[in-house]
């Protein structure tokens, strides 16, 4: 109604000029758009191409299987790193992925009472929250408690980022599981848990897969709440109440660090994670259009 | 579901039976434990707050709401005030987002209206993948080489061109609150293409119909009628990503220049409140100065909050039925 006003208010008087200004306004704003969409294009290829060239120079095996040097000694690894990464992230989805998936499941089954909202609702929240902040929680509920730094309280403050983006993804892939897979399985006398971990989630497999990896592709490049959680160590560490190396810690603490050599191996870590990253999201992205294509080929 | 129960209650005996009935059915138990998770997911949204509020009780009863409008930071002196670090963060994410909005409106439009579809996937998938790249290693590309090649020589022209203006005071820096808000603007853009892109995608076409059919150019149709219809959806996307910008901390914290004082220009170096979490956290020797550090989190953590919650409420109202990603 009110763009038929507006156009009504574009009604020529000099019909020839304003329809040939109108055109040509329509045609420059919409090459402007196509400009915009190279803006987003360009930074990526930007910092692609860039990590690609300046970290290639850094990798070499001994860069997977060594600790890092001191400032000065060549050569020298991020092995501790790489694997309190694993460690790190591998706690947060042991806490993450069961609280979630057993949430997403009620709140599937009754998104509407006042405890399905109340879940959606700090779901919002919590995907929200700044990282940091993440990091101040996992700081003040485990480090201050144990009295030192620790790849535990890394892991927590990575589960609490994560919690939510698995939640989320769970409850979107069951509701695409079609009404009748679950009405048949509960038919056939089946009781709800089991309709919900037999049928639904088979179901919502790759969907459930592609939200974890999601995840893990979102946790694994956060450096911020690292910092006062895992903290970083430069020895090499499995053990979970100490502090450990973390990737993107590394990157950072070697990026503002004044020594040539050490910004160096800045780049190399950060093609390490970036090939690690963006691996698992494009994989994600696989599964993803692979379950696509089979729901929809039914 | 009533013919069961009825069914069901025709059985029971005693209560007690029914109880054993049901747990024999594993039924109870599933519930249970799906209710358990999800009071744990609400209780830690709930303790987050609670922590910050409880690990900030020092300088809230030592500087109480002085602390907010205090100028000064000095923890020698155990003087606390995060005027200057509320106005950087306040400062770059607004304008990150006034440079963000318009290049995010342009190429949801260009990727919902007028990409041919072979081109559609490629970009979506472009702009996906900006927003995996972590923040570190935007950091690391800024400090090393967006700074130097980009953000100094645009500095020093608008020093030369507009620096009458206060924002542009020189001298110029390298790292810089303009630094910050550029990379800032790069950072949101996938929060905001992601859900515009999906807000027109969820305009039904009779809407395109009519204006076009009305005699509307392409662009009038897109200005007059796509964008009123998905206002509030596009509203809501521009506020989450306003959410984004004041909590996006290490990219900040590597090419803000970390500058304790409170100034105007854009080419001074600054700080934002979550690079000042981040670089001075672990050296926060004192309780005091270490529960400040704290309840700047506090504030943030009031700012997002009221942020998500204002931008939450405007796009369920307009895409309630539209699936969104996960990271939206």
């Amino acid at each position: 109604m009110q763009s038929t006003v507006s156009l009504l208010r574009l009604a020529p008087r000099d019909t020839a000029r304003n329809y040939r200004t109108r055109r040509i306004v329509n045609r420059v704003m919409l090459v402007l758009c196509g400009l915009a969409a190279l803006i987003a294009i360009l930074p990526l290829l930007w910092i692609l191409t860039y990590v690609l060239q300046r970290g290639v120079r850094v990798l070499t095996p001994e860069f997977f299987t060594h600790l890092p040097t001191p400032v000065g000694v060549p050569g020298g690894g991020i092995v501790n790193a790489i694997v309190g990464s694993a460690i790190v992230v591998g706690v947060a989805c042991l806490i993450a992925i069961p609280v979630s998936l057993t949430a997403a499941f009620y709140v599937y089954a009754r998104p509407n009472t006042t405890l399905g909202i109340l879940i959606r609702f700090s779901t919002d929240v919590l995907s929200g929250v700044p990282s940091i902040i993440m990091g101040i929680f996992a700081y003040t509920v485990i480090v201050l408690t144990q009295g030192h730094f620790s790849a535990l309280s890394g892991g927590f403050a990575l589960a609490v980022i994560m919690t939510p983006i698995v939640l989320r993804t769970t409850e979107e892939m069951l509701k695409l599981v079609p009404k009748t897979l679950r009405e048949g399985s509960l038919g056939l006398g089946a009781p709800d848990w089991r309709t919900s971990l037999q049928v639904l989630l088979p179901a919502a497999f790759a969907g459930v897969l592609t939200g974890i990896m999601l995840g893990i592709a979102r946790v694994a490049g956060e450096a911020a709440p690292m910092l006062f959680t895992a903290f970083g160590n430069p020895f090499f560490s499995t053990a979970l109440d100490q502090p450990i190396a973390t990737l993107p810690h590394q990157i950072y603490v070697y990026a503002i660090s004044p020594y040539a050599d050490w910004q160096d191996k800045a780049w190399g870590t950060a093609l390490v994670l970036i090939v690690l990253v963006l691996g698992l999201e494009l994989i994600a992205r696989g599964v993803a259009a692979w379950q696509h294509r089979k729901l929809h080929a039914r | 579901m009533s013919v069961i129960s009825i069914a069901r209650s025709k059985k029971q005996k005693t209560r007690w039976g029914e109880i054993v009935r049901r747990l024999e059915h594993g039924d109870v138990i599933f519930r249970a434990l799906t209710v358990i998770a999800g009071v744990l997911v609400i209780g830690v949204t709930a303790a987050i707050g609670y922590e910050l509020w409880q690990n900030s009780a020092l300088p809230r009863e030592k500087f109480g709401l002085a602390f907010l409008t205090g100028t000064n930071w000095d923890p020698v002196a155990e003087d606390f005030g995060v005027l200057p670090f509320l106005y950087g963060t306040v400062q770059t994410s607004l304008l990150a987002l006034a440079l963000a909005v318009p290049i995010g409106l342009g190429i949801a439009i260009f990727l919902s209206e007028l990409a041919p579809p072979w081109l559609r996937q490629p970009i979506g998938f472009v702009v996906e993948l900006l927003a995996a790249v972590p923040s570190v290693i935007f950091g690391l590309w800024g400090l090393f080489v967006f700074v130097p090649v980009f953000v100094k020589p645009l500095g020093q022209l608008l020093n030369q061109s507009v620096g009458w203006l206060p924002l542009f005071e020189g001298p110029v820096f390298g790292p810089s609150r303009l630094a910050a808000t550029l990379i800032l603007t790069v950072m949101i853009l996938p929060t905001l293409v992601a859900i515009t892109r999906d807000v027109f995608l969820a305009i039904p076409s009779s809407q395109r119909e009519g204006a076009l059919a009305l005699g509307a150019t392409q662009w009038e149709m897109i200005t007059q009628n796509l964008i009123p219809y998905g206002l509030s959806g596009i509203l809501g996307a521009v506020i989450l990503a306003l959410g984004r910008a004041m909590g996006e901390t290490i990219a900040v914290t590597m090419v803000i220049g970390n500058n304790l004082d409170l100034s105007a220009s854009l080419l001074h170096p600054g700080y934002t409140m979550a690079s000042l979490i981040a670089n001075e956290f672990t050296e926060a020797t004192t309780d005091l100065y270490r529960e400040a550090l704290i309840e700047i989190g506090l504030v943030l953590f009031g700012l997002t909050l009221l942020v998500n919650i204002i931008a939450r409420v405007l796009v369920w109202r307009v895409a309630r039925r539209i699936p969104t990603e996960a990271r939206a």
